[in-house]
């Protein structure tokens, strides 16, 4: 590891300063002391946001504001959550292991970064490590690596099981930059395809510090947060869905889908989502929901077989919550 | 801020018990402060990078990775390792269960092991042996195949409930 300067912010305006003075701000530390052990990151300067005012869940407008620095494991544990954004808890119990939801925070991660092998391997070129440099993924090892929302660029997957739940939510990231002044911005406007720039990955500015991510009022219907991964526990999600269905009398009345592990970013199409509603369960919708979502869809050699299996995943997903209407 | 950017920080903590004051380097982590700077040895240093769960220790009543915090993170922080679970005894019913059960062969992920199984074990109920095993797939043993220490932890969580301490 570099060595580095290290300081502790006392206040969101001394975080979002030093920040400004090319700092990178260190929350739970799971991700990029990692990444700096590595060097796939090499920052001259952390400051330690740890002690910032950030660590409550509080009730707001009938949705739920969330610190950005509540763990992982204090947020899926939260009783409004389970009750009200059990998909949430679902899916930050399917991340990670124990002592990594300890320290992971909220705000962590949704930065957390690609665990692309070749962006994790600094003898190999990498457009989103070293802009330019090229992608050494396209003709590589791509089990881990996106269908959809990719560039001939980068092919690179979000990793986050947390970010899918909170896109299913409708989530607002809440930002404060230097100076002070606090934006929302939708989780659906957070991050950025890679194109031509792929280490450009959120709409976040150097010194932005994300303060909190709110839900709106809970939707009504089942949720639920169905992970497919090479191992049951511990392991990335090489198809993930999180899915929220509502019914009424054997029609499906609203319906939201979000998906892990096969975009460039946690992905949701609402095609596929306005295709559902207002149709009874069958499996020829199910099956034409799979094509909305995958017609577009952009498979490497190795990860050919996450087509089909998005396709298998959706579709048991959403028998499960259709009961025992689907057909 | 209070200070300013530095390359060594000044830490105080408690360590087992007791109280401990040290300036150390920016890039220290957790789990190298407690081997190196004060040699508590049982918490190991193996990935580094957050996978196998040998460096697990307590901080503030939580098991996180060792190697995933840096020294600086732990100011004013409450740090248990192996050691100091074993002089209070907190561990001892758990680590007769891993000698009864041969839940170690090699025995360097036992440490992990045993500090990460207490935080199930504090938690009320007796866990499924799905629940442990979920529980410890951060855990990484190779020599035993997990059986024997699936085994250690649930007939610890039955002794405990037997004798109504858990």
């Amino acid at each position: 590891m570099k060595p580095f300067d290290y300081i502790r912010a006392d206040s969101t305006t001394h975080a979002t300063r030093a920040a400004g003075q090319g700092a990178n701000f260190i929350a739970g530390g799971t991700n990029l002391l990692d990444l700096m052990k590595l060097e796939v990151m090499a920052p001259h300067k952390l400051v330690d946001i740890n002690r910032l005012d950030l660590h409550q869940i509080t009730e707001v407008d009938g949705g739920l504001r969330i610190g950005a620095l509540v763990s992982n494991s204090d947020l899926a544990a939260d009783m409004t959550v389970r009750k009200q954004y059990p998909v949430l808890s679902e899916a930050l119990l399917a991340g990670a292991s124990g002592q990594l939801r300890n320290k992971a925070t909220t705000g962590g991660n949704l930065l957390q970064r690609t665990r692309c092998y070749y962006f994790y391997d600094t003898a190999m070129p990498c457009n989103k490590r070293e802009p330019g440099t090229g992608c050494q993924a396209m003709e590589g090892a791509t089990r881990l690596h996106a269908i959809l929302g990719t560039s001939d660029a980068c092919i690179a997957s979000h990793p986050s099981d947390m970010a899918v739940a909170m896109r299913l939510l409708d989530a607002v990231v809440e930002i404060e930059s230097a100076g002070g002044a606090v934006r929302s911005v939708p989780l659906s406007e957070f991050y950025r395809l890679p194109g031509q720039t792929p280490h450009i990955e959120t709409v976040l500015e150097p010194s932005d510090l994300i303060i909190a991510v709110t839900l709106p009022a809970p939707a009504k219907g089942a949720q639920t947060y169905r992970k497919v991964r090479d191992r049951a526990s511990y392991a990335f999600a090489m198809v993930s869905v999180a899915a929220r269905v509502q019914m009424d009398e054997g029609t499906i009345t609203d319906a939201a889908l979000a998906f892990g592990g096969i975009g460039s970013q946690p992905w949701r199409n609402p095609a596929v989502e306005k295709a559902l509603i207002g149709q009874k369960p069958s499996p020829e919708l199910f099956a034409k929901a799979a094509d909305i979502l995958l017609a577009d869809a952009k498979p490497q050699k190795d990860n050919a077989f996450k087509v089909p299996l998005t396709r298998r995943t959706l579709i048991a997903t959403l028998k499960e919550l259709c009961g025992k209407d689907a057909a | 801020m209070t200070a300013v950017f530095s390359d060594r920080i000044d830490i105080a903590l408690r360590v087992n018990g007791e109280e401990v004051e040290a300036r150390v380097p920016a890039g220290r982590h957790l789990v190298d402060f407690l081997r190196l700077d004060l040699g508590l040895t049982g918490a190991h240093a193996s990935c580094e990078h957050g996978v196998c769960g040998a460096c697990t220790v307590k901080v503030d009543g939580q098991a996180i990775r060792g190697c995933l915090m840096l020294a600086a993170q732990a100011d004013g922080a409450d740090v248990w390792t192996v050691e100091g679970l074993s002089d209070t005894g907190d561990l001892s019913d758990l680590q007769a269960a891993f000698v009864a059960r041969n839940a170690l062969q090699c025995g360097f992920c036992t440490p992990g092991m045993l500090v990460a199984a207490q935080e199930l074990l504090a938690q009320p109920g007796i866990p499924s042996r799905h629940a442990i095993r979920e529980h410890l797939s951060g855990n990484y043993c190779r020599c035993t195949g997990y059986e024997a220490i699936v085994d250690a932890i649930e007939s610890t969580a039955q002794a405990r409930a037997d004798r109504g301490v858990a």
